[in-house]
């Protein structure tokens, strides 16, 4: 017989009447780390988000409302791909990177995939009149993108579509397809792929992204102009910007040039997400005041009734010696115990539920966070240690007579 | 173990009620007590007095020559541990522990680690003939059962005092002269015993009796001769 023991034992021979407050601490910590979790990985996707587009900027169609930025060029509006000449002969500064898109719907072996034609670097650099305009005679060093370093290998196209979204080289009858495209067609780099009607080859597999990019192929834009049939139209035009241009207003000056056209920054993009985490943090302090109260009061309100209900055996152990230590020892190793028990499930509860419900709510996959659990273990202890505080102290106080007189 | 003139009075609903009045004992080492009066005449009172348990209003509780109540609590606590045993009507035992388990708790509280409580608490329980019930707990076991564990108990630290409030108060005759046989072995290994009793049979196995009317200590009488006390039945041990 030890303390521990002693504790142990008293919980589980009445662990029903220790569920309540058990499970409202619980349910607590579940509810926070479960927040704090999901709110973790959805920063962290902004961040990525921003870190992988910074200061790219969208043109859309006026009626068009963005949700998400990749797939922003999904929708039925167009403009003319005429918006693409007027920029590129424009005087304005820090475009780097043009690169206008049309998307079909496309479905192949009965699944919907998105073809999506682009307009390869190689294309504007052959346009005499829009090399004579001079934006890629511009130097583009200290924007963060494509600068050629003399000497250093060429990225390939694969690369360059992914993290830069620009392209050097494409042919009409040539195709990259995202990484879904190619396992759920079980097409490889080279194979030849019939998309409504026309035979492509595939140049490329692009490595998985986790964005709507994986379900695209992607063709030269003309070929596609051609396929949907409306002549020189595009969905949306995506430009690689400067930071320091986009802060000098270069918004505002595509704005003037394009007034039929809307003007959109990843910073724009990403806010809502900014703002649903911002809110999702608010939350979780909320959440976490109302576990403090509840489980809080719970555990205490517990506490009190089993002092109460224990009183005679507080008495009994008093007479056979115990001083009033042991007994405080006793109750708050037994919250200590409550705690600990409250704090490990409620993290695990809590992940499961940030994992299970994390890419359907906020759209993102949510992976387990070992340092959670040390958090939830710690404000689940204090809590239950705080709440039983008092009742341990009264039953360390208690009157040992006063409890072995009444029969 | 010496009380002197004490009293102890309660304050309920605002009047004073004399639990003890002025009450002054002796009782040497060895003794057997047992101590009868009407209900409400301050019986257990005395009894939780004697086990430094309740301050007393007036006077002084001697132990072993040291005064008890000049200790402060957590002393006293400890003066239990090693030297007085308390045995209940109601026997107390921690319903959620096993018979060996609650002979082990005062062993913990005095340090002794646990394969040695295990080993006392078995030898203990096996004494008062409940070997076989080691993993039982109290409302798996007969109330006679129950008494004899709480014995168990109260033994384990080798108490030389033990005070018993109406031990057999919960027993049918048969179970209530068990429960004797084993006080009066263990007086008979010269530990103090000092039982409160309704019962006269039960006040005849102790040595000398002591009547208790409305807080006062009014008579002190030997009990029945040794010699007709050892043909008593014993078929326990
Ligand atoms: N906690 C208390 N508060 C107020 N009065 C009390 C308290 N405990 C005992 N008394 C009173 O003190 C007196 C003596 O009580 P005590 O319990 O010592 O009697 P007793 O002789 O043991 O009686 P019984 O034979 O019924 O057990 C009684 O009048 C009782 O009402
Ligand atoms: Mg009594």
């Amino acid at each position: 017989m030890h303390l521990r023991k002693l504790v142990w034992r008293e919980m589980f021979e009445r662990k029903n009447q220790l569920a309540t407050s058990f499970l409202a601490i619980l349910l607590g910590i579940a509810v926070v780390v479960s927040i704090k979790n999901i709110t973790f990985f959805s920063e962290k996707a902004v961040a990525a988000q921003l870190d992988a587009l910074g200061a790219n900027v969208l043109i859309l169609p006026k009626s068009v409302s963005l949700q998400d930025y990749y797939s922003a060029d999904m929708q039925n509006d167009e403009f003319p791909e005429e918006y693409v000449q007027r920029l590129a002969l424009s005087d304005i500064q820090g475009l780097d990177n043009l690169s206008p898109k049309l998307s079909l719907p496309v479905k192949l072996k009965d699944r919907s995939f998105t073809l999506t034609g682009i307009l390869p670097k190689s294309e504007f650099q052959a346009k005499a009149m829009w090399s004579g305009a001079g934006i890629f005679a511009r130097p583009a060093e200290g924007c963060g993108t494509v600068a050629d370093v003399p000497g250093a290998l060429r990225p390939t196209a694969k690369e360059t579509l992914v993290r830069q979204r620009v392209i050097e080289d494409l042919s009409d009858t040539e195709a990259l397809i995202g990484a879904d495209v190619a396992t759920l067609l079980g097409t490889k780099e080279g194979d030849s792929l019939d998309v409504l009607g026309r035979t492509f080859t595939v140049t490329a597999v692009l490595p998985q992204t986790g964005t709507v990019d994986d379900s695209r192929i992607f063709a030269h834009l003309h070929a596609v102009q051609d396929m949907a049939g409306k002549g020189p139209v595009i969905n949306a035009i995506e430009i690689v910007g400067c930071c320091k241009e986009i802060s000098g207003g270069l918004v505002q000056k595509i704005n003037k040039l394009l007034p039929d056209a809307k003007v959109v920054t990843v910073t724009q993009v990403v806010d809502t997400q900014v703002k649903t985490n911002g809110m999702m943090a608010r939350l979780s302090l909320i959440f976490l005041g109302i576990i403090v109260l509840v489980g809080g009061a719970s555990i205490a309100n517990y506490m009190y009734a089993n002092v109460y209900e224990r009183r005679r055996e507080i008495g009994t152990l008093m007479a056979l010696g115990a001083g009033s230590g042991v007994i405080l020892k006793m109750f708050l190793l037994k919250a200590l115990l409550l705690g600990l028990a409250g704090g490990v499930c409620g993290y695990i509860l809590g992940t499961v539920l940030a994992v299970a419900l994390g890419p359907r709510l906020a759209g993102i996959p949510v992976l387990p966070m070992p340092v959670l659990v040390v958090w939830a273990i710690g404000i689940s202890v204090v809590i239950a240690l705080v709440a039983s505080y008092f009742p341990a102290r009264r039953a360390a106080r208690l009157d040992p007579c006063a409890t072995l007189q009444e029969v | 173990m010496r009380l002197e003139s004490v009293s102890k009075s309660y304050q309920h609903r605002g009047r004073t009620v004399a639990a003890l009045d002025n009450a002054s004992l002796e009782i040497p080492a060895g003794d057997f007590v047992a101590v009868v009066g009407p209900s409400g005449s301050g019986k257990s009172t005395l009894l939780l007095v004697l086990g430094g348990m309740l301050s007393p209003s007036t006077g002084k509780v001697h132990l072993n020559g040291h005064s008890l109540y000049e200790l402060s609590p957590n002393q006293r606590a400890e003066v239990r541990r090693q030297k007085v045993g308390f045995v209940f009507q109601t026997f107390n035992l921690v319903p959620y522990l096993t018979a060996l388990e609650n002979v082990q708790i005062p062993l913990y509280l005095a340090g002794v680690d646990e394969p040695a409580q295990k080993e006392r608490a078995t030898a203990l329980l096996e004494r008062v003939g409940l070997g076989d019930r080691l993993d039982h707990k109290p409302p798996e076991l007969s109330i006679g059962q129950q008494q004899r564990v709480a014995l168990a108990r109260v033994m384990a630290n080798d108490p030389e005092i033990i005070l018993a409030d109406e031990p057999t108060g919960n027993l049918d005759p048969e179970t209530g002269q068990q429960i004797l046989d084993l006080l009066e072995d263990i007086n008979r290994e010269g530990r103090t015993i000092v039982m409160v009793t309704h019962d006269p049979r039960a006040a005849a196995r102790a040595k000398r009796t002591l009547r208790l009317h409305e807080g006062r200590i009014s008579s002190a009488s030997n009990g029945v001769p040794a010699a007709t006390r050892r043909d008593s039945n014993r078929t326990m041990m």
